[in-house]
């Protein structure tokens, strides 16, 4: 047995600004040349002990450490930021916010300047590795002009710019939208057997991650390792869902069909996995695609157009409906106008010409203010929306401008506190709230102005599975009781294939598909325009060869 | 989208390609010299050259027509609150009343509207050439000159990452307060002017809040590759130093040495035409 690159032992991890630790006795190897994944749900310690990785405790973060920590065979206490940056480079969450260099070539360059390095052998090194990243064309671009996956690659190739054997990933899903999330688990799984180099992912996204050709899976919860295993020990064994992690679609859809996932072999892998025998019990449960009964016209959408500069149209005589009490999504890559089309229903952009008809009646007068009366949208960061300091005040500060009295405002905030689960927390510091509890705070906040339709931007972006369960359990409810129709934008393939009822495929300004989420995760040329992709359930159906794919899409949903 | 507020734009010409340091220093060194100067005929030299070097570098007007309109208010207002303020200065200055018009404290003098002209020049001449060396260098190229004529690169790194985030922040400063307003915290003209203070107030809040965020990130993404590991680095964006540099650092010199010739030959920092 070779010696582990990783060697934790016994590691509990306190934070200074906290009462309780974070970490429990947490206890595992790393050897070299693995693949390893780190899962578990928000506030698990994933992200602690990654830090404890790379070094970011104890320089950026405080804290009590006991037990061993071994990187190499050394103690990481024992070294600096600086030594352990060359042994172990960290491709951070988010590709956007961690750019640090002006153009591509720049912030490829960003860790050779700071060795002090002769220009002429960075500039060598930065072409080899902006090749190999497919980037050699856009070296002098500006971070504005990439896309999420593009940024991705530029900040892996800034990492492996200095030859390290070790590659830690924080989320490397969360900011990219499916196809590119998959073309970047392909690179990184490309990268390991190139370069025999070991990867640590943290990650809750299994399904996207198992393709990556993950060797192993470390399964933490509350601060404990819960499960360390081979991919098909984890999901024979079941505990990703006790853990609040979802488990791959095909795998929801085999546990509907009464396959024993228990022993079945090579269940983690779907171009593996054999299944034959049980084709026809599969092929069993699939459910007819019923389009959801449309209740009366509620917004009309009539031949709208808007460019965002003059001679750019962005859409062009763009119309649809909305329904009262539906649940839609709208999909499609990054800048092709979803949160443009957002916009322009808030009034945050008027169009150029065409019309939005509320109730039969055009709301392109109404400011923006009065528009929120009807149309309630929250925006993908919380941060963005959040300006008091008690939860509390957020939520009846809406309330309070539209100069509600008193007594109205206290019981419609309490009201709307305790569906969002917050009531308790009502008299709290809001920089006291996890991200998922920010974000159902935003969401009451727009909610309480009692809007018929609210618009959700990226609503389960950064929630694991048991929030983003609560979340669309609140959505429901706020949906059957109230008939609040909601409008979701979103690249989450989950959120699609189980909640949404009719979804708009908007690419460049166009219109492409009007059609049911079954249908759409089925279509692999529609998929592949709005950069999403077929459902795993899909793709074992075609291995199958089961007709009527979009049967099974239907018959996942919860 | 170039929402940038220094438009630095790769524009193929010869003041683009010299480096960041030649352009610095020469900025530098013409801007001290004029300020020191006030031979007229030596400031309008420096006016005309100044524009040759906008021509040359391809700068349209419209790029930076408001801020010029901003800098001719600020001077004009500055040039009225000298006359206002010291309206006998210029007389003093040159030991000399050739009076134009009105009397006591208001005599206007041929010496203050020269005095001022010169001022005037200052402003004119320096104006263009601030413009020629942001709009033509690069912000990582133009903190790698701050490094190298002395100011330590972490500092200079700030000022590059300052303009690396200004759209980010422009357009959060943006979404921010489209969200607010949806809230109902009216900013628009529809609005009086207190409860538009106060809106634009619910702004900074989040915008601070998302920005520290920013900062927090791109510190420990820095750390995390070793920014500040030594006390040099080098720069990718550092270029040799070419004939065309050596010519710009040259001419500069030779035009500095024009400015202190005059000094001494006009036995002062003045030129005095009313002798």
């Amino acid at each position: 047995m070779p010696e582990p690159i990783i060697d934790f032992q016994h590691v509990t991890f306190k934070y200074n600004a906290q009462a309780e630790p974070t970490l429990h006795d947490v206890s595992f190897q790393i050897y070299p040349g693995e693949k390893v994944l780190i899962a578990g749900a928000s506030g698990s310690g994933k992200t602690t002990l990654l830090r404890l990785l790379n070094g970011l405790i104890p320089q950026a973060y405080q804290g009590d450490v006991t037990g061993q920590l071994l990187l190499n065979g050394k103690n990481i206490l024992d070294q600096s930021l600086f030594e352990l940056s060359l042994q172990a480079g960290t491709v951070l969450q988010d590709a956007d916010a961690q750019f640090v260099g002006m153009t591509v070539a720049e912030d490829i360059a960003f860790a050779l300047e700071n060795d002090t390095q002769p220009v002429n052998s960075i500039k060598q090194k930065v072409a080899k590795w902006a090749q190999r990243f497919g980037l050699g064309e856009r070296l002098n671009l500006a971070p504005q002009d990439l896309s999420g996956g593009q940024k991705q690659r530029t900040a892996m190739a800034g990492v492996l710019i200095d030859d390290g054997k070790l590659l830690l990933f924080d989320e490397p899903l969360a900011s990219l939208d499916p196809a590119a999330g998959h073309a970047a688990m392909k690179m990184i799984a490309e990268l390991q057997a190139e370069r025999d180099l070991t990867v640590v992912i943290i990650e809750h996204r299994i399904e996207e991650v198992l393709g990556a050709d993950i060797d192993r899976v470390i399964v933490m919860s509350d601060g404990k390792i819960v499960a360390n295993g081979t991919p098909d020990e984890i999901v024979q064994a079941g505990v990703l869902l006790d853990n609040g992690l979802d488990e791959p679609l095909y795998v929801q859809l085999l546990r509907q069909a009464g396959v024993a996932i228990t022993n079945l072999p090579h269940v983690s892998d779907l171009n593996q996995i054999d299944v034959t025998p049980y084709r026809d019990q599969i092929a069993a449960i699939g459910q007819s695609v019923i389009p959801a009964k449309l209740a009366d016209p509620q917004l009309i959408i009539q031949n709208v157009s808007f460019g965002y500069s003059a001679g750019q149209q962005l859409f062009n005589a763009l119309s649809t409906t909305i329904h009262t009490g539906e649940i839609l999504g709208i999909v499609g890559k990054n800048g092709s106008g979803k949160t443009t089309l957002s916009h322009l229903l808030t009034g945050f952009l008027q169009p150029s010409s065409g019309d939005v008809l509320l109730h039969g009646e055009s709301v392109l007068r109404q400011s923006i203010k009065e528009r929120a009366d009807h149309i309630g949208y929250v925006l993908q960061n919380p941060n963005h929306m959040i300006t008091k300091s008690t939860v509390y005040d957020e939520v009846a500060s809406g309330l309070i401008l539209r100069q509600v009295d008193t007594d109205t405002i206290e019981k419609r905030v309490r009201d709307m506190l305790k569906l969002v689960d917050l009531d308790g927390m009502r008299h709290w510091p809001i920089s006291a709230l996890s991200f998922g509890q920010k974000k159902r705070l935003t969401i009451a906040a727009v909610l309480v102005l009692q809007p018929e339709i609210l618009i959700l931007d990226e609503p389960t972006a950064g929630q694991d599975a048991t929030h983003t369960v609560q979340l669309l359990t609140f959505l429901q409810k706020i949906n059957t009781q109230q008939q609040t129709t909601i409008i979701i934008i979103t690249h989450d393939m989950h959120l699609l294939a189980n909640f949404v009822q009719r979804v708009l495929v908007i690419v460049d300004g166009q219109l492409l598909a009007d059609t049911t989420p079954a249908e759409l995760l089925a279509d692999e040329e529609l998929v592949t325009a709005a950069s999403l992709r077929t459902t795993s359930v899909y793709r074992l159906a075609k291995r199958l060869a089961i007709k009527q794919p979009e049967k099974l899409n239907a018959a996942i949903r919860k | 989208m170039n929402n940038s507020l220094f438009g630095y734009k790769a524009r193929d010409t010869w003041m683009n390609q010299t480096t960041g340091t030649a352009k610095l220093v020469g900025f530098l060194a013409l801007t001290t010299v004029g300020m020191v100067s006030y031979d007229t005929r030596f400031l309008v030299a420096l006016v005309i050259l100044s524009f040759i070097l906008i021509k040359i570098s391809h700068i349209q007007y419209r790029e930076y027509a408001l801020l010029l309109k901003l800098v001719i208010f600020i001077g004009v207002l500055n040039l009225i609150m000298i006359t206002v303020l010291a309206p006998q200065y210029g007389a003093e200055l040159y030991g000399s009343k050739h009076v134009l018009f009105g009397s006591g404290y208001w005599t206007i003098t041929q010496e203050q509207l020269f005095y001022e002209l010169n001022l005037l020049l200052k402003y004119v001449f320096s104006f263009p050439l601030s413009i020629v060396l942001l709009f033509t260098t690069n912000p990582s190229e133009f903190a790698s000159g701050l490094n190298k004529i002395g100011v330590p690169y972490k500092v200079s790194y700030a000022v590059a990452l300052t303009l690396r985030y200004i759209p980010d922040v422009q357009s959060d400063y943006h979404t921010i307060s489209l969200a607010q307003q949806a809230r109902g915290y009216e900013i628009s003209k529809k609005a009086s002017l207190t409860k538009r203070m106060k809106g634009a107030v619910q702004i900074i809040l989040p915008l601070v809040f998302s920005s520290l965020d920013r900062i927090d990130t791109i510190s420990q993404a820095m750390e995390l590759r070793r920014f500040g590991r030594y006390n040099k680095r080098t720069w990718y964006q550092d270029q040799k130093f070419s004939g065309r540099d050596f010519g710009m650092i040259i001419g500069t010199l030779i035009i500095v040495a024009i400015g202190i010739l005059l000094v001494f030959q006009n036995g002062g920092r003045l030129w005095n035409p009313f002798n």
